[in-house]
Parts: structure tokens; C-alpha cells; sequence
């Protein structure tokens, strides 16, 4: 295996719908992006792509990755289509990793869209949810808010996380995205303003969920000899990582909990893992990320996370599987500020300053959620905080962090049934 | 003028709602200047799309066969002596085929919410209680809604709860559903 770096990367507005445009031109607009911004890449040095998007039923055209790829220019190169759920991106970006660590390829294209607003609301809501067991959950009343929201009262249950503690995960997001320009949602909100907000599924509501959005985003990764030739500042994917779990919440075991290094068997007395209120997965690939970038305290020695927020409960749970705070301590981890930034002003009192902060992007509630290109969007605005490049990229340095030289991205599907978590770190 | 005590009445709509019918239009204007036409506003049509599946519930049938004689059935793995609530012929722990056995008809809330929007399908039905049910002596647990509660703050973690059974079954997993037990 050799030592991947990304070079590149470039995202499409997301936006709520893109009429004017076919899913092969909004890739193609984060593509050019990507592509203009390292000059010294030619088109021709490419030597393959990966593509993903998460639903045929939303595209209503299959085969649409090799549309996008022919799109690019990019045949008759190797490609392939990577999918799974709501990790779509992430695994994507993990298959153009894959493709520059095994040699196959000096420089990989990865890239990933979704084009969602092609149904309404309700209709797209019924085609996420066919993402659940068609013979027992499905026709229950399908519904991934549903599905999200027994999680986190059990979560509640086990642990007393509150609501007020879900709405300052939206609070942040949102405030964050209000300087990213890529974002669909920049709000100022406060905790009110999210509990007052459409109860959806008991207790999340509209703006503890994530919306539909049309979008695009493309990473270049090259190996290490191809990177230094291409860019000054390059950086280095050091750990990858991808857990698994069993798609019907009901079969999840009730079992001992998948200790972190920073962790022991004492602290969790009795409690049940992953049951209903934890992601494995998501601890099983921030496990096997860390062993790999050699990662044994996480709130230390990581500068920032971008995570798969696509319910503001889910960021809470991640930040337990990600070992940031111990199982169960996730609500007070938002509470005591811990994930914030420390430039920004979120209208609220915090006992402390942001230490990790994460989503600084905005993450998927504020910056919405096209599914095939969500984890390679996350990809990018990492890449571009490691790199120091937010201010060129954003129009604005606001939520530059100081210190960026490691952070993590982490990609997640269905209730936990594949997540991916890549480290990403300054390689000059 | 608002006034105190007046009749609390729903708000008026502030939006339209998208809908997905119009006007049957055969032909559209096209400028003379084809320069122009990188600027031309996306033309949006409307695609229906149904499909009927010829849908098997496979090694998985016996469960609905079960709910429509009213029996709730799991299955058991009589190496790993685990009983799954929600079947699979197929033990994933030690990879042995398991045997169908009855369940409990009477269990306890695991976990709750309520759905106030949901998937098209659903969306009529709206709002109802998902409950993930646990038994006892039963290793996993089972998805099904809860009947009788009227608001979430009516159902708590724990309660107990029977099983109901559709007169006239319809073959879906929403055969059964649970209501208070007590
Ligand atoms: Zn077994």
C-alpha cells in the first residue's frame, strides 16, 4: 500500500433544486472546479474515476455514472459506481483511496452527485425509506425520521441527552454555514427557534433533520510523487476506516461495548451496545481509522471533524462512537461547548470555547444533503481547512480554524449500517 | 386588529403547495438568435413512473402466514439458543439455520416516536406511534405501531403492551399491532 494524498477539490451550490441543469453538468461544475484550481493537472494524467450516487429512483435513469463520466471526457479510463446509502460519498472517496493505494491508478477522480429534487418531498421520503427492510419495517410506515427519532429517545433513556442539547447541535451547524458560501441553509437559530420548529417525528423536528438537495463534488487524489508535482500543499489521507451493521434496528445486539484505546471495560458498568442508541459502525471504522493514522485520543490529537449530521441526534451519538467523549456523554459534550468554534459568535452562552470543533462546514443540515456527493463534499471542506484555503474558497476567512493539520471525516447510511471515517492531515 | 380570547383558528397558507399537474403545452417559443440560447430557462416536464412488483416474502413467508391465524412467530437458533423477535432463517452469529418458534403475544416498549409527516405511502396515516418491542426471553426486537396512546407524551419506555390482530388479514406486517397492555 502507498501513501495517498488529495490534491483537489471542488463542490457544486447546493440548492434545493437545479432546473437548470442535468446531474452530468452540476459534476462537472465541481470537476472544473477541482481541475482549475490545480494547473499543473492535465486532464490526461487522470488515470481513472470512481462515482457514486446513492438512488436510481431519484435519477430515474440508470447507468447515470458512466453518463457522468462520459461527460467528463474521462472514457475510456476504468471506472465503477460506488454505493451505499446515506455513505455513498464516503465510500467513494475510500474507492479512489483504494485505487491510488493499490497502484492501480497515479491519479483518481473521485466524484459523486445527487439530484433530488426531481420528486417532491414526501415522494423522496418514501424512496429513502425503501432503504429499510421491504418485508417488516418498510410497511410498517417507513419514515428515516421515525427511524432516527426511536434511536434517540432510547438514547434519552439510557443516558438523559435532551432536546436542548439536539437544538445546539443545529444552532451550530447552522450558524457555521451563514459563512459558507456552498451552503443551502445559512440561518441564525436559536434553541426556540428549533424546538418551536414542525414536530416531524417525536422529538425531532424541521430543523433537527436534514432537507433534499441537488448537488455535486469531486476530490482528486494522487500518489505521493504525483501530488508534490501538482500542488505545495497537499494532504495526506493517513487512516480509513469502514464499520457495517445490520440493516433492521431490531436485530442490532445488545452486547459489550467495542472499547476505544482511550477507554476500559469498567466504564460502562452494564450498558447495553450497541442496542438501538449506538452506531458500531460508526465506532468500528473510527476505530480502525485511528489504529491506521495511529490515533489513540482522539479530542486530542484530532483539530476538527467534519461528521454525517443528517439529524442532529446523529451527531451527538457519532461524537461517542468517534470516542470524543464516552458512550453517553455526547449531549453534555455539545453543552459544554466542546464541538464549537471558537471565532464565532452562536448567540449563546457556553461554558467553554470550542476545542474540536465540528461541522464547521455547516455540515448536512445547513448545507444540505445530496447523498451521492455528501462525503466527498465533506472530502473537500477539510481539504481545504487543512490546507489553509477557506478565505480563497470561501470568499471569507471567518471559519478558517487556526490550527487545522488533522481532522476527520466521517460518512454514514441508514441507521448505521455503513459508516466510513477517513483521517485527512497536512502532508507538506 | 388581534384581539385576546378570540377563536384560535389554523393560519392561513402563506406558500402553494409544488403539484405535480399543469397545462398540456405542444410547442414552445424558440428565439432566431441561437446565441441566446445558453440563457434559455430549463424546460420541466412531468415523467410518470409506476411500477407493480411481483413481490415474495420468500423464506420469510411462514411469519405473515403466522399473523394471519394471529400468532406472532420468531425464529430460534438452536445452536446459539437466540431467539430472534423479527424472523431470519439465518443465524448471524454462527452462520446455522434457525427453527420458527411462537412468540410472546404480550412485551414492553423499547424505544418510540411518532411520526407527524412520513413517505408518501404513509402520509395519510399520519400521525401514528412506531414502536420497537421487546419481549421477554426473546433476544431482539420488533417493529410495529402502537394503537390507543393519543399523544408521544402518553407512551413511556417500559410500558407494557399486547399484541392486536386485523380481522381480515392483509398479508403486511402491520397485521399485528400493539395497544396497551394494563
Ligand atoms: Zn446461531
Amino acid at each position: 500500500m502507498r501513501p495517498v494524498y488529495m490534491v483537489s477539490g471542488g463542490v457544486s451550490k447546493f440548492a434545493k433544486a437545479r432546473p437548470d441543469a442535468t446531474f452530468q453538468k452540476i459534476v462537472k461544475e465541481s470537476f472544473d472546479y477541482a481541475m482549475n484550481d490545480v494547473p499543473k493537472l492535465k486532464h490526461s494524467m487522470i488515470d481513472g474515476s470512481v462515482v457514486s450516487y446513492f438512488s436510481d429512483h431519484f435519477t430515474r435513469q440508470l447507468m447515470a455514472g458512466i453518463m457522468a463520466v462520459d461527460y467528463l471526457g474521462l472514457c475510456p479510463k476504468p471506472n465503477k459506481r460506488i454505493e451505499g446509502g446515506g455513505a455513498t460519498g464516503g465510500l467513494c472517496f475510500q474507492a479512489g483511496w483504494e485505487a491510488v493505494a493499490s497502484g492501480r491508478m497515479n491519479v483518481c477522480a473521485a466524484f459523486g452527485f445527487e439530484t433530488m429534487s426531481h420528486v417532491p418531498t414526501w415522494k423522496g421520503n418514501e424512496f429513502i425509506a425503501l432503504a429499510s427492510d421491504v418485508n417488516f419495517d418498510y410497511p410498517v410506515g417507513g419514515f428515516y425520521s421515525g427511524y432516527y427519532a426511536m434511536m434517540v429517545n432510547r438514547h434519552m433513556h439510557e443516558f438523559g441527552t435532551t432536546v436542548e442539547q439536539l437544538a445546539m447541535v443545529s444552532v451550530k451547524n447552522h450558524m457555521n454555514a451563514y459563512g459558507n458560501p456552498y451552503a443551502q441553509k445559512r440561518r441564525k437559530l436559536t434553541i426556540a427557534d428549533v424546538r418551536n420548529s414542525a414536530m416531524v417525528a417525536y422529538p425531532l423536528t424541521l430543523l433537527d433533520i436534514c432537507v433534499m438537495s441537488d448537488g455535486a463534488a469531486t476530490c482528486i487524489l494522487a500518489d505521493e510523487e504525483t501530488a508534490f508535482k501538482l500542488t505545495d500543499h497537499p494532504v495526506k489521507i493517513t487512516g480509513v476506516g469502514t464499520g457495517t451493521d445490520m440493516m433492521r434496528m431490531s436485530d442490532r445486539p445488545h452486547g459489550e461495548v467495542l472499547l476505544a484505546p482511550n477507554e476500559k471495560k469498567s466504564d460502562y458498568g452494564n450498558l447495553k451496545y450497541p442496542g438501538v442508541h449506538s452506531f458500531r459502525a460508526g465506532r468500528s471504522a473510527g476505530l480502525q481509522a485511528y489504529r491506521m493514522a495511529g490515533i489513540t485520543d482522539p479530542l486530542k490529537q484530532i483539530d476538527f471533524v467534519e461528521l454525517h449530521d443528517a439529524y442532529t441526534s446523529s451527531e451527538i451519538q457519532t461524537y461517542e462512537d468517534l470516542a470524543l467523549c464516552k458512550y453517553g456523554d455526547g449531549g453534555k459534550f455539545v453543552e459544554a461547548g466542546y464541538p464549537f468554534m471558537p471565532q464565532i459568535d452562536y448567540g449563546m452562552k457556553l461554558p467553554k470555547k470550542g476545542t474540536l470543533p465540528v461541522n464547521p462546514s455547516g455540515g448536512l443540515i445547513a448545507c444540505g444533503h445530496p447523498v451521492g456527493a455528501t462525503g466527498l463534499m465533506q472530502a473537500v471542506f477539510a481539504f481545504w481547512q487543512i490546507q489553509g484555503s477557506i478565505k480563497k474558497h470561501y470568499g471569507s476567512p471567518e471559519l478558517q480554524l487556526k490550527k487545522a493539520n488533522r481532522g476527520l471525516i466521517h460518512s454514514h447510511a441508514g441507521t448505521g449500517t455503513y459508516v466510513t471515517v477517513s483521517i485527512m492531515e497536512r502532508g507538506w | 386588529m388581534a384581539k385576546k380570547n378570540q377563536v384560535k383558528r389554523p393560519a392561513a397558507s402563506s406558500k402553494f403547495e409544488e403539484l405535480m399537474t399543469g397545462t398540456t403545452v405542444f410547442n414552445v417559443p424558440l428565439p432566431a438568435d441561437l446565441k441566446t440560447l445558453k440563457g434559455m430557462s430549463p424546460i420541466v416536464i412531468r415523467q410518470p413512473y409506476n411500477i407493480d412488483y411481483i413481490h415474495s416474502y420468500g423464506q420469510d413467508s411462514p411469519f405473515f402466514a403466522g399473523l394471519s391465524n394471529k400468532k406472532l412467530l420468531g425464529t430460534k437458533c438452536p445452536k446459539c439458543d437466540y431467539t430472534w423477535a423479527t424472523p431470519r432463517l439465518a443465524c448471524t452469529r454462527c452462520g446455522g439455520e434457525t427453527d420458527w418458534v411462537e412468540l410472546p403475544q404480550t412485551g414492553r416498549v423499547h424505544t418510540f416516536t411518532t411520526c407527524y409527516f412520513g413517505g408518501e405511502e404513509f402520509l395519510k396515516e399520519t400521525p401514528f406511534h412506531l414502536v420497537l418491542v421487546e419481549f421477554d426471553g426473546v433476544d431482539t426486537l420488533f417493529l410495529s405501531r402502537l394503537l390507543g396512546p393519543e399523544q408521544p407524551e402518553d407512551i413511556k419506555i417500559g410500558m407494557k403492551i399486547k399484541a392486536k390482530f386485523r380481522r381480515n388479514s392483509q398479508l403486511k406486517p402491520t397485521d399485528v399491532y400493539f395497544v396497551p397492555a394494563e
